[in-house]
């Protein structure tokens, strides 16, 4: 007797304990209809809060003016924003919330690849919307990912090809050193094919990886330096994530490997990231990106200011990645009025071709594959922190989502407005949308 | 290289030729260009300096540089290292061109034609003249050959060796008569190595044949790059250079320098293990300490190298004309910080723990969490930059194949001295002794009237001071920011184990062989597979050894 | 009437009729694995007992969580085994799952590779390395989950009891051991996605990950076998064996002394531990859709730790409640004070292992004891 009675009680104790924790996460669930809800979905502690906090900051900063103005289809946008935390299964966890519990209508966020990826399946799963602004490895193209940043297309090659001309140095000998992850990997094998295309040997590229946050160079920059010497001019493709970046140009600088020896072309060091850095002894290596804060554009001081002025703080930078947020987000409300909702298929559709300027001085364009036209900059390290640009490109390059420079993605082409296609892997050869089940 | 070289010289000696028979032409008063000069008058010097402003290709720029070294205008060495350094600007409206220093509001502007004072002006006002890195080889040698006729000694030597990296034979016969002159030995040794460079490019054979020959014995390393390339072939097969003499001698001179450089990269190796190791040391030894001496798991070390890395960058926006200095104060000053915050974190939250090692690693951990966030709310999470001072830039040069970073080398020094310093503290001062008292046997070195609290906040703040300045030493050699003491933590705590809990001549052993083991790996395994390699290794050893490699012997290790 | 005493006589009745605590967890578990899916299923989206889909992943991410909170807490709550490095084991749980799964994506791949998954067509590897066979069968897979853990934890296990490495050391180098295979799973020549992990999964036995029935599942899966591993680990602890590890715990050279062959002892423990916490990351992957070299991350294990330390070392129960409770916090902070979580996590552990030495489940028992103390009188002078 005893026992039944105690395991009913069990359950009724159970039960309100359940109930009172379904409840908690639950409660709210409230739902306001007269904003419209942004998702900021960046990391703000962590190894990645070191760069994406700005974003953040940019996305409130858009969303303050844009209220200033009036709104949106005559509502207030109100930004939600989260902690994923540099944690990869956070931003998933946190981008079902984002969708599910606070039903925000559009997220900018995510910085890393893998982060990106983590996103992927719940955002095409509950079809939301997201706006990526960081240049990655290309390979990809979701429904509901529209991909700001430069594909490798619209910044590794032409670097490539800069350092190739005659201005440039005409580099014959090639060191890609990069951190072990699938961008330096995937930029670093469509280089290794394009630079062998233009006729370099094998023997004159050599392909370095190191961990992430490698802080201890001293081997690899005195091994770049005897590859250096071998009767050729070399240079070095930088694809080194982060916080890797300091110890490698502090080593650089100390073993006397100078801008004039060995240039060094970065794709993931900006403004933002040299405001870290003792910049005096980088004078002159190179940085390829679609925007410096150093462009010669009216539109270009007019952002500064307003970001300066907004972050109060007269010594803030702007970088590559924000160009990418603030074209992101105009495109979105130049489409949301266009299809006068925010309903994703709608905005999705009105999104492919939409034009907004960007910031330096030219015009952005949506793709079809979701990726921008862009125009893209080599800029020399001077020793404010800035960029000097010294070659840009005369047009826009159109972002390639699938590489021409390797074999089976070459194959793929990704199209969401010719309704033939309508997909992000349309396989040219089977003339099918290769496997996807969406 | 080597052919844009010939291209870009061809092309200026044409514009030199022309511009000879047209500037008496133009204005009818300049006098002939004489040996190598030309003389040009003050509204020619104008235009020549504003084609500065108008040149755009890197090809019209590099012609017009050597047009202005050559020239005899008053400026023209103030120009071109205004060119080199980035201080040439144009403003935008008067297209005058102009040194610009970066000011509070701006740059200050100076004209650079009748050196008339602008004031500041608006930092969009003007422009800077872009260089690139051609243009900046080419700056070099035009004005490592001007300042070979400087009185300095020091200068003459820099000159020597920026000809030396940048050959051309436009240089030589200034290169002859600087020989004629020079007394100094080492600047004569650059300056016939610089020498040679050039005759390597020379049409004579003979000439070239002594080139090479001359590099017997130097380690040069761009003499390793021209003597390499002449065994080189082009697109069709043909070697690049063509005399079979030549090539076979620069070959034979080549084998022997890389062989001699191969000794040299030994050294080196050792040397860069050396260096990591003591930057192991410099991180491990303050746990050595905290977790060694009074067995706390503190995982908020990390944090405490942080506090003295931002110590550092503090201390240098509070001294901005005092770079060179501001390490000196910032060892003391970060040594404060972190020990202050140690004996607060030991006062606070530790002392309450004694007896309970497992659970100061769960309290700590949350510590060390507040740390880094109260630094991101204070700095903001960007990292932030600290400048090294001269003296910790570039390297001693030993020879061409041996050089070794300042920084390393005083790196190696300091932590050396930093062990020796804490093995006098603690075995040689009454405080010392008395700190190992406590942790030896607390409640005996309490009856004897120590008191045991005091001496363990100081303890605590001892070690998480010694943490501080490694955080000194760290900033010189990576990112300053909320992430740092992150990813050296567990390399600390591999260090002390392996050396032995508790000792600290175990956890300098263990740091210098860890340090050069993975240097030694790297070259054949990578970086990642070398540091996996060591891993594993702590790990096979500790199963050999399993108080480490200098396990403390007594009853005190009895648990 | 006939139930109740055959559940008394059950040896699982007895072991859960000592354990009130434990039969209270038990339940709420089975309430829990019954009624989430019931609430997610059945009742309209809108009403008061609709519970989402997202808070169903995310009970279930907590109860895998709790899993390998109670793997830990069997090694080092009763053996004093104190592993900093558990999450290894779960990681590789995950990876093998994760390795099952992405194998099952077949042509779905974005490159339709029959074969390869995504991250090997496109960075050029041309056959499928031998290490990835046999994982397109699922009970091979499963067979893996727990095989590959145990393995890695008997060779550890086995190397580092024997030479007996205890304490800090034994600490530290399980530190080692899950940052070099952090480091290792980075590699991208690894051929297990480098950075990027494994991603993208479709769907298990031919059920689509993404639908709710599967995901309910899942949760009721994971549910399930936190009450199966908390029966298992309870038995383990209850029984002689049990009594012996607690010795080891409380004085190990003694034990050794008195006969017992106390490396045998640790390595079976751990061995059990290490399953289990593999088992926790299988079912983790399929729930989160993403399984990468992060999970291996030494602080990750530290985590662990400190879930078992807040919900109460060496009860088991406690350290279920513990991993729920500061997963939640987490969880909460990030999405409500998402610039300042970080202090209060940090004031959190602090405060708790100041003034929580037994963690939540201590409290729970002084409170109760405080009561019992009030309710009977006649003991008052006795305590104090």
């Amino acid at each position: 007797m005893k026992t039944k009675s105690s395991i009913k009680a069990f359950a009724k104790h159970s039960s309100i304990v359940l109930a009172a924790a379904t409840l908690s996460l639950s409660a709210s669930i409230a739902h306001a209809a007269d904003t419209i809800k942004v998702g900021v979905l960046h990391s703000l502690s962590g190894t990645m809060a070191i760069s994406e906090t700005t974003l953040k900051d940019t996305v409130l900063m858009l969303i303050e003016e844009q209220n200033k103005k009036g709104g949106l289809l005559g509502k207030k946008l109100e930004a939600v924003v989260v902690d994923p935390a540099s944690n990869w299964p956070l931003f998933a966890e946190k981008t079902k919330e984002l969708l599910e519990k606070d039903k925000v209508d559009v997220i900018f966020g995510c910085w890393t690849s893998v982060s990106r990826k983590s996103v992927l399946p719940v955002i095409e799963e509950l079809n939301g919307l997201l706006f990526y602004p960081v240049q990655y490895e290309g390979e990809e193209s979701s429904k509901n990912v529209f991909y700001t940043g430069a594909a490798p297309n619209q910044q590794a090659i032409p670097a490539v090809d800069y350092l190739m001309s005659e201005g440039g140095g005409s580099v014959k000998r090639w060191v890609l050193a990069g951190t072990d992850y699938v961008y330096p990997r995937t930029t670093n094998k469509i280089l290794e094919a394009y630079l062998k295309s233009k006729g370099v040997a094998e023997k004159d590229i050599m392909i370095n990886y190191t961990p992430f946050g490698h802080s201890d160079w001293q081997t690899i920059v005195s091994d770049i330096k005897k590859f250096g010497s071998q009767g050729k001019k070399t240079a070095v493709v930088s694809t080194i994530n982060g916080d890797a970046n300091v110890p490698f140009y502090k080593e650089l600088a100390n073993q006397g490997l100078s801008a004039e020896d060995i240039p060094v072309v970065a794709f993931s060091v900006g403004e933002e990231e040299l405001s870290g850095f003792d910049t005096g002894p980088l004078v002159g290596h190179l940085a390829a990106w679609n925007y410096f804060m150093s462009a010669d554009a009216e539109v270009n001081d007019a952002f500064i200011d307003k970001w300066l002025a907004y972050i109060g703080d007269a010594k803030r930078v702007t970088n590559d990645p924000m160009e990418a947020t603030y074209i992101g987000f105009n495109m979105w409300v130049k489409a949301v009025e266009k299809a006068k909702t925010t309903k994703v298929d709608k905005v999705h559709d009105a999104l492919i071709g939409i034009s907004v300027p960007n910031l330096t001085g030219g015009v952005a364009t949506m793709l079809p594959n979701h990726h921008l036209t862009k125009p893209v900059l080599i800029g020399e390290i001077q020793e404010n922190g800035q960029f000097d640009i010294v070659w840009q490109t005369e047009a826009a390059v159109p972002g390639d989502a699938w590489t021409d420079f390797l074999p089976e993605s070459a194959k793929l082409e990704a199209d969401w407005q010719n309704p033939k296609i309508m997909c992000g892997n349309y396989n040219t050869e089977t003339k099918k949308c290769s496997g996807q089940n969406y | 290289m080597k052919l844009t070289h010939i291209d870009t010289h061809a092309v200026f000696r044409f514009i030199l030729f022309c511009l000879v028979i047209i500037l008496p032409m133009q204005s009818t008063a300049a006098p002939i260009a004489t040996v190598g000069q030309i003389k040009i008058q003050r509204e020619d010097a104008a235009l020549l300096l504003n084609e500065l402003i108008t040149a755009k290709s890197t090809v019209d720029k590099i012609n017009l540089i050597n047009l202005i070294a050559n020239s005899n205008l008053p400026q023209r060495v103030a120009v071109l290292e205004a060119l080199q350094s980035g201080d040439l600007y144009y403003t935008k409206k008067a297209k005058q061109l102009v040194y610009a220093h970066s000011h509070a509001d701006g740059y200050s502007a100076v004209a650079v034609i009748g050196n008339e004072d602008l004031g500041v002006v608006g930092s969009r006002a003007v422009r800077k003249i872009s260089i690139n890195n051609e243009l900046r080889t080419v700056l070099r040698g035009v004005l490592a050959e001007i300042s070979l006729r400087s009185e300095n000694t020091a200068e003459r030597l820099q000159a020597a060796k920026n000809l030396v990296r940048s050959p051309a034979a436009e240089f030589l016969p200034a290169i002859e008569r600087a020989l004629v002159m020079e007394s100094d030995a080492k600047v004569i040794e650059a300056l016939k190595l610089a020498a040679a460079m050039v005759n390597l490019n020379s049409d004579e054979q003979v000439l070239r044949l002594e080139a090479i020959e001359s590099f017997r014995g130097s380690l040069d390393s761009d003499a390793m790059s021209l003597l390499a390339a002449m065994q080189l072939t082009d697109s069709d097969g043909n070697y690049l250079e063509p005399d079979d003499l030549v090539r076979e001698s620069a070959a034979a001179v080549l084998k022997q320098m890389r062989s001699e450089a191969k000794i040299y990269k030994l050294i080196e190796n050792t040397f860069f293990g050396l260096s990591l190791g003591s930057v192991l040391l410099l991180t491990a030894v303050g746990l050595a300490i905290t977790f060694g001496v009074m067995g706390v798991i503190n995982m908020a070390h990390g944090e405490m190298m942080m506090l003295g890395a931002y110590t550092t960058y503090v201390i240098q926006l509070l001294m901005p004309n005092y770079i060179d200095y501001s390490i000196i104060v910032a060892i003391p000053a970060a040594f404060m910080v972190s020990g202050l915050v140690g004996i607060v974190i030991e006062r606070g939250i530790i002392r309450h723990l004694y007896g309970r090692p497992l659970e100061t690693l769960l309290a700590t951990f949350g510590v060390s969490l507040i740390l880094q966030q109260a630094v991101r709310s204070i700095f903001s999470p960007l990292n932030k930059s600290v400048t090294a001072p001269s003296w910790l830039s570039g390297s001693l040069e030993i020879n061409g194949a041996l050089s070794l970073t300042y920084n390393r080398l005083y790196i190696i020094a300091f932590s050396l001295i930093v062990l020796l310093l804490l093995v006098f503290l603690l075995k040689k001062t009454f405080v010392g002794l008395q700190m190992r008292a406590v942790t030896q046997n607390r409640a005996m070195a309490n009856s004897m009237g120590i008191r045991t609290g005091w001496v363990d906040a100081l303890t605590f703040g001892l070690g998480s001071g010694i943490a501080g300045i490694a955080g000194v030493a760290l900033s010189q050699l990576t990112n300053v920011g909320p992430n740092l003491g992150q990813s050296y933590i567990i390399d600390s705590f591999m260090v002390v184990v392996f050396g032995g809990v508790g000792n600290l001549f175990g956890t300098f052993f263990a740091a210098m062989s860890l340090g050069v083991a993975n240097k030694f790996l790297e070259p054949f395994a990578g970086a990642v597979l070398a540091k996996i390699f060591v891993l594993v290794f702590i790990i096979l050893f500790i199963q050999w050894r399993p108080r480490g490699l200098f396990a403390l012997k007594g009853r005190s290790v009895e648990d | 009437m006939l139930n109740t005493k055959i559940f008394e006589r059950s040896a699982i009745g007895r072991l859960l009729l000592a354990d009130k605590a434990g039969s209270y967890l038990l339940m709420v578990l089975f309430a829990a694995m019954v009624l989430v899916p019931l609430c997610n299923l059945l009742m309209p989206e809108g009403s008061f007992l609709h519970i989402p889909t997202y808070i169903v992943v995310l009970l279930g991410k907590y109860l895998c969580y709790a899993l390998l909170a109670l793997a830990l807490d069997l090694i080092w709550g009763y053996c004093g085994i104190l592993s900093l490095g558990h999450g290894a084991f779960f990681a590789l749980g995950g990876y093998v799952m994760g390795m099952h799964l992405m194998r099952q994506i077949g042509e779905r791949g974005v490159y339709g590779n029959a074969d390869l998954p995504d991250f090997m067509v496109f960075l050029n590897w041309t056959e499928l390395p031998w290490y990835w066979y046999g994982f397109d069968s699922f009970f091979f897979s499963m067979f893996m989950v727990a095989l590959v853990p145990a393995a890695l934890a008997f060779v550890f296990g086995w190397l580092a009891f024997r030479s007996r490495v205890t304490g800090v050391y034994l600490s530290i180098i399980t530190q080692a051991m899950t940052y070099a295979l952090l480091l290792a799973f980075f590699r991208n020549d690894m051929g297990f996605g480098g950075n990027n992990g494994l991603t993208d999964f479709k769907d298990i036995l031919g059920f689509n990950l993404q639908s709710d029935v599967t995901r309910c599942v899942l949760f009721a899966l994971s549910a399930l076998s936190v009450m199966l591993a908390y029966i298992l680990c309870r038995a383990i602890v209850s029984s002689k064996y049990g009594r012996v590890l607690v010795a080891i715990r409380d004085a190990e050279s003694r034990t050794r002394f008195m006969g017992y062959r106390v490396e045998h002892f640790k390595l079976f423990v751990f061995v059990v531990s290490a399953i289990l916490a593999g088992i926790a990351g299988a079912l983790y992957v399929p729930q989160v859709g993403i399984i990468n070299p992060g999970e291996f991350g030494p602080i990750n294990s530290i985590e662990i730790v400190i879930w078992v330390a807040i919900g109460g070392r060496g009860t088991l129960f406690g350290a279920v409640i513990g991993a729920v409770a500061v997963n939640y916090a987490k969880t909460y902070f990030t999405g409500a004070f998402p610039e300042v979580w970080l202090f209060m996590l940090g004031a959190l552990f602090v405060i708790s292992t100041l003034y929580l030495p037994k963690g939540i489940v201590g409290v729970v028992k002084q409170l109760q004891d405080r009561r019992a103390e009030r309710n009977a009188p006649t003991s008052q002078g006795a305590q104090s």
